[in-house]
């Protein structure tokens, strides 16, 4: 093998490529393809036929405009909240934990050894309205008799944000953690104030890990269906429970291809503003 | 080529694979799958599997599954695997649209979703032998002539259970209509519905003087205009399946619209709750055994025909808590249990069958009904 790299070293990445690319075409672009064209079937399960329905695209769009408004609303409020609570965290955790910063890196991850849907459901018990969240809120007056936490908006952002904050903790960790201090000192040395240190050298120089995050965060939240089927009620409804209840209950799989097809074409469509805001720069390092 | 690769750029590439992979669409990559056997379902195996769902079949040991071990050589793996029924259609569709198997012999769906409709009209299920199935004559008479299956060619019963209304006595009196369900003040945001268009339907129709075995668009309309009435006053704060039982026990949910048998099993451990079929009346439906493409025909037409046996039928029933389709189950259950015997949600009594109702099968497939009650959900 060896040598043959050797003899055609002109081939060796495509070589390299060669498992990811056919890991690529076989589960992402065959299963969009297909998806593409049930998106424009029509007919009633199970005998849907080719008909280049492109109605299902503008009928999903009309209907549901609601839902995706929702979806990107409290995806883009999750990862807001993600940020600001992950970055101071992670920037101690870089810069000051000393010894024990694999100890908390792990803390953060740790909840995430349980599946997804325990710890949602586990919400459900802490949130609950006999709950001593609940209970103590009441006390101290935030919340009158008979309020809840449980089953409204501020419980659906609230689990999205918990159950995506790792996919902003951990690249912001990575992009804060390679930060070399000899530049804060550096700064330092030329009079910049604390604040100036790190509105000028780190924030810039995490702003792959901060790009990265908010990506990775967003894009699965505004696809999320878990959080709002167990903690919200219809009017908290998101595009995924739509998607989902599409394909499941109703087994109307065109609409529900539409559908994603017109929630992928809006977070592409999210991807390219972000990044044109950002600057291409930030996105590639 | 750089050969390598910086952990900045390592950063970037996995940020932009993953959101080429959270992209929800990967969920229709469905269909396929592997062959679960053939779909001649002559022969007689010594193993059985069997998919039901989960706390539907008696646990304390020997169970009935072991007697039947012991005394057909059969072995019965027991599949808890079915939660919803339109969860686990979409899993066997695909292989069973292929002409394929799934590996199961028998599986069981509820009467009140379309999906036993679906199945017998798509030949995805096949013809029971009757002839292994001697004890089919203690079918109760109410079950004779499904309108999915008109005679009983293709399925038989496992359980029934009928649909009412649960309260958490810490919170709220008795609350025994579908109007003091909408409109007392004091359970608002506190009360939950079922998902299933069935159950929750049938019940306000019931409510509003009106037949859910026979749905006209004008009854179903009205049906759910106050059903998103109740909604949007934000008396009802959510729809569930099986998962109304935490939020009801822990006080979340002062009163829920829940199914007979679960509220029996959850009264052991709580007895603060209580059941009853609304003052307008309940609905009551019924899950099916049938084979699956690829099941083995003899195999499960010997099974069916031990759980037919009123003696079986009657420990199944006492475990489960629902309601058996077995004639003879009650006396045989008199003779050790009297008190299970005398439930009248395991054995409802005429007085009980007279206050239920069955939900319209034709409606269950109507399209723009589903869509209507779907947007009840909000979805």
């Amino acid at each position: 093998m060896g040598s043959f790299f050797h003899r055609h070293p002109r081939l060796t990445p495509y070589l390299l490529l060669a498992p990811g690319l056919a890991w690529l075409a076989l589960f992402f672009l065959i299963p969009l393809g297909f998806l593409a064209y049930q998106s424009l079937q029509s007919g009633v399960f199970p005998n849907f036929e080719f008909t280049w329905e492109l109605s299902n695209f503008s009928d999903a769009i009309s209907e549901y405009r609601e839902q995706f408004f929702r979806s990107f609303l409290y995806a883009g409020i999750a990862t807001v909240i993600s940020l600001l609570l992950a970055y101071p965290l992670v920037y101690w955790i870089a810069f000051r934990s000393g010894h024990w910063r694999n100890l908390f890196l792990l803390a953060i991850v740790a909840p995430f050894f349980v599946t997804y849907l325990i710890r949602t459901l586990a919400w459900l018990n802490i949130l609950a309205d006999e709950g001593p969240v609940v209970g103590f809120l009441q006390t101290i007056h935030v919340l009158g008799e008979g309020e809840g936490l449980l089953f409204t908006t501020l419980a659906v952002v609230a689990g999205i944000t918990y159950n995506f904050f790792p996919f902003m903790a951990l690249p912001l960790y990575v992009s804060l953690e390679q930060i070399d201090p000899r530049l804060l000192e550096a700064a330092k040395d030329l009079y910049a104030s604390p604040r100036q240190a790190f509105m000028r050298v780190t924030l810039p120089l995490s702003a792959p890990g901060i790009v990265a995050g908010t990506l990775l965060t967003f894009i699965p939240a505004a696809g999320d269906f878990i959080n709002a089927e167990l903690l919200g009620t219809p009017k908290q409804q998101m595009i995924g429970n739509v998607i989902q209840a599409k394909f499941l209950e109703s087994l109307d799989y065109p609409t529900a291809a539409s559908l994603s097809f017109v929630l992928m074409a809006f977070i592409l469509v999210g991807l390219f503003v972000y990044a044109k805001l950002v600057g291409t720069e930030r996105l590639t390092g | 080529m750089n050969p390598r690769l910086t952990r900045n750029e390592l950063l970037r590439r996995g940020a932009a694979g993953g959101a080429l992979l959270a992209f929800p669409s990967i969920l229709a990559a469905c269909g396929g799958g592997d062959d679960g056997g053939s779909t001649d379902g002559g022969e007689l195996k010594t193993v059985l599997n069997f998919a039901n769902w989960p706390l539907y079949v008696d646990e304390d040991k020997p169970t009935t599954l072991d007697d039947f071990t012991s005394q057909t050589g059969i072995r019965v793996n027991y599949f808890p695997e079915i939660n919803d029924n339109a969860e686990y259609f979409a899993k066997v569709q695909g292989p069973l649209s292929q002409g394929q198997g799934i590996d199961r012999d028998i599986f069981v769906f509820t009467d009140n979703s379309r999906f036993p409709g679906i199945l017998v009209n798509e030949g995805w299920v096949q013809k029971l032998d009757k002839d292994l199935i001697p004890n089919f004559e203690n079918l109760v008479d109410a079950q004779l002539s499904p309108p999915f299956d008109p005679n009983r060619e293709y399925s038989l019963p496992w359980q029934s259970g009928m649909t009412g209304i649960a309260w958490n006595e810490d919170l709220t009196g008795p609350v025994e209509s579908i109007e003091q369900l909408f409109e007392d003040p004091k359970l608002n945001g506190k009360v939950s519905m079922l998902t299933e268009l069935a159950d929750s339907v049938g019940l306000v129709m019931l409510a509003n003087g009106d037949d859910p075995g026979s749905v006209s668009d004008d009854t179903f309309n009205a049906a759910i205009e106050r059903v998103q009435a109740a909604v949007d006053s934000g008396q009802i704060s959510r729809f569930t399946g099986n998962d109304f039982a935490q939020p009801l026990t822990n006080g979340t949910f002062a009163a829920s619209v829940a199914w007979s048998g679960d509220i029996v099993q959850l009264l052991a451990d709580n007895p603060k709750l209580k059941w009853a079929i609304p003052s307008d009346g309940g609905m009551i439906w019924t899950d099916n055994m049938l084979i699956p493409t690829g099941g083995s025909v003899p195999t499960a037409s010997t099974y069916m025909n031990s759980v037919y046996d009123p003696a079986v039928a009657a420990r199944i029933a006492a475990y489960v808590n629902y309601v058996t389709p077995v004639k003879g189950a009650k006396e045989e259950l008199a003779k050790t249990d009297p008190e299970t015997a005398s439930n009248t949600l395991i054995f409802p009594d005429e007085e009980t069958l007279a206050q239920v109702k069955q939900f319209d099968s034709a409606a269950l497939e109507n399209d723009e009904y589903i869509t209507l009650w779907q947007g009840v959900l909000g979805q």
